[in-house]
C-alpha cells in the first residue's frame, strides 16, 4: 500500500500496519466532524507519525499512484475541511 | 468512508482532470512532459523567492540586534553616570525592539522550514520528471495502441498526483510568504523612516545619546581639569582620577601654601 503525505512524499506501508493507521484515521475524521481543533492537530500528528514510523519511503523516481493521500503536517482543520469539500484547495 | 480515502479520491480526480489529453496518446505524453518542466521551474522560482524573503528577514534581525545592543550600551553608560531616567528610556526602547526581534526570528524559522520543504519537493518532482521522460521515450518507441495506452495511463496518473502535490506545496508556501513579506515590508519602511533607529542612529544622534555625550564631554572636561590641577601638585598624580583625592590634594596644597 502506498500512502502519500502531501508536501512530504510517498511511503510504502504494509497491510498489517494499516489497521492501526485506520484507527488513527478515524480519530482525525471524528475531530474534523466535531470541529475540535486541538483534537484534530494531535490526531493528525499521530496519524502522520504513524505512517512515517511503519512506512518506508517509496522510491522518488517511481511513477506509482498512491492508494491513500494524507493532508500535510501543518494543515489546519479548515484546510482539511476545504480539501474534503473539494472547493479548490487542491490545485488543478 | 475514511478521511484518507476521501482525500485520496478527491485529490486523484482533480489531478486526472488537470491532465491535458491529446488525440494521439503520444502527444499527451509530450504535453504532460512540458507541463512538468514548467512546474519544475515554478518550484525553483518558489525556492528562490522564499530564500530571498528569508535573507531579508535575516538582514532585518541583524539591523535590529545592532540597534538593541547600542541601546543596551547607552543604558549602561547612563547608569554609570547616575542618570537612571535616561537608562530607563534606553531600556524601554530596547525592549520594544526585542519584541520585534523575537517576532522576526519566528518568521525566519518558518521561512527556513518552507524553503526546506520546497527544496525537497523540487528534488522529488525532478526525480519523477526524469523517470517520466525515460518512460515516455520507451512508450513512444514501442508504440502499439492498446498496450501503450495502459502504460501511458499509469505514467500519467503517477506524475499527475505528484504535480498536484507540488502545486499545492507551492501554493501554500506562496500564501505563507506573502503574509510575511507584507510584515517584512512594514519593518523595512520603519527602518527606512528612522522610527526604529531614532534612538540609536549614529549620524543624527538621538536625545539619549546627545544627553550622554553632553554629560560625558562635561565630565571629560572636569577630569582633565582635575588632572591638570593634580599635576600641579606632584604628590597627587597617582590619584588624579579620584575626585576625593583631588580635593584632598587641593586642601593639602592650601595647607602647604598656608604654612609658607
Amino acid at each position: 500500500m502506498i500512502v502519500r503525505i502531501l508536501g512530504e512524499g510517498q511511503y510504502d506501508v504494509s497491510d498489517e500496519a494499516l489497521t492501526r493507521l485506520n484507527e488513527l484515521d478515524s480519530t482525525v475524521e471524528s475531530s474534523v466532524e466535531a470541529g475540535n481543533v486541538e483534537a484534530f492537530t494531535s490526531a493528525l500528528t499521530a496519524l502522520l507519525e504513524g505512517v512515517r514510523t511503519v512506512g518506508v519511503p517509496h522510491p522518488a523516481d517511481s511513477l506509482d499512484e498512491s492508494d491513500l493521500i494524507l493532508p500535510p503536517p501543518d494543515a489546519t482543520l479548515d484546510e482539511v475541511r476545504r480539501m474534503l469539500a473539494d472547493d479548490g484547495l487542491i490545485p488543478g | 468512508m475514511s478521511l484518507m480515502k476521501r482525500i485520496s479520491l478527491i485529490f486523484r480526480s482533480k489531478a486526472n482532470k488537470a491532465i491535458d489529453r491529446a488525440e494521439d496518446p503520444r502527444e499527451t505524453l509530450d504535453y504532460s512532459y512540458q507541463r512538468q518542466l514548467d512546474l519544475l521551474s515554478k518550484v525553483r522560482r518558489g525556492v528562490a523567492d522564499v530564500a530571498t524573503s528569508r535573507k531579508r528577514v535575516e538582514l532585518q534581525v541583524n539591523q535590529l540586534e545592532q540597534q538593541a545592543s547600542k541601546l543596551q550600551g547607552q543604558a549602561e553608560k547612563a547608569i554609570s553616570m547616575g542618570r537612571e531616567d535616561l537608562a530607563r528610556e534606553a531600556l524601554t526602547r530596547r525592549s520594544a525592539l526585542s519584541g520585534q526581534i523575537t517576532d522576526l526570528k519566528a518568521q525566519h524559522a518558518q521561512l527556513q522550514g518552507e524553503e526546506e520543504k520546497l527544496t525537497l519537493a523540487q528534488q522529488r518532482l525532478q526525480a519523477k520528471v526524469e523517470s517520466f521522460r525515460t518512460r515516455k521515450e520507451t512508450i513512444k518507441a514501442t508504440y502499439t495502441a492498446a498496450e501503450a495506452q495502459t502504460r501511458i495511463n499509469e505514467a500519467m496518473s503517477g506524475i499527475g498526483e505528484e504535480m498536484g502535490d507540488v502545486g499545492l506545496a507551492i501554493q501554500r508556501a506562496e500564501d505563507k510568504t506573502a503574509n510575511m513579506q507584507a510584515r517584512a515590508g512594514a519593518i523595512d519602511e520603519l527602518i527606512a523612516s528612522g522610527a526604529l533607529d531614532d534612538a540609536s542612529s549614529i549620524n543624527r544622534g538621538d536625545d539619549i545619546s546627545r544627553e550622554l555625550e553632553a554629560m560625558s564631554s562635561q565630565s571629560e572636561v572636569e577630569n582633565e581639569l582635575a588632572r591638570l590641577r593634580a599635576s600641579a601638585s606632584p604628590q597627587a598624580i597617582e590619584a588624579a582620577d579620584d575626585s576625593d583625592a583631588i580635593l584632598r590634594a587641593e586642601s593639602e596644597k592650601k595647607t602647604t601654601e598656608g604654612g609658607n
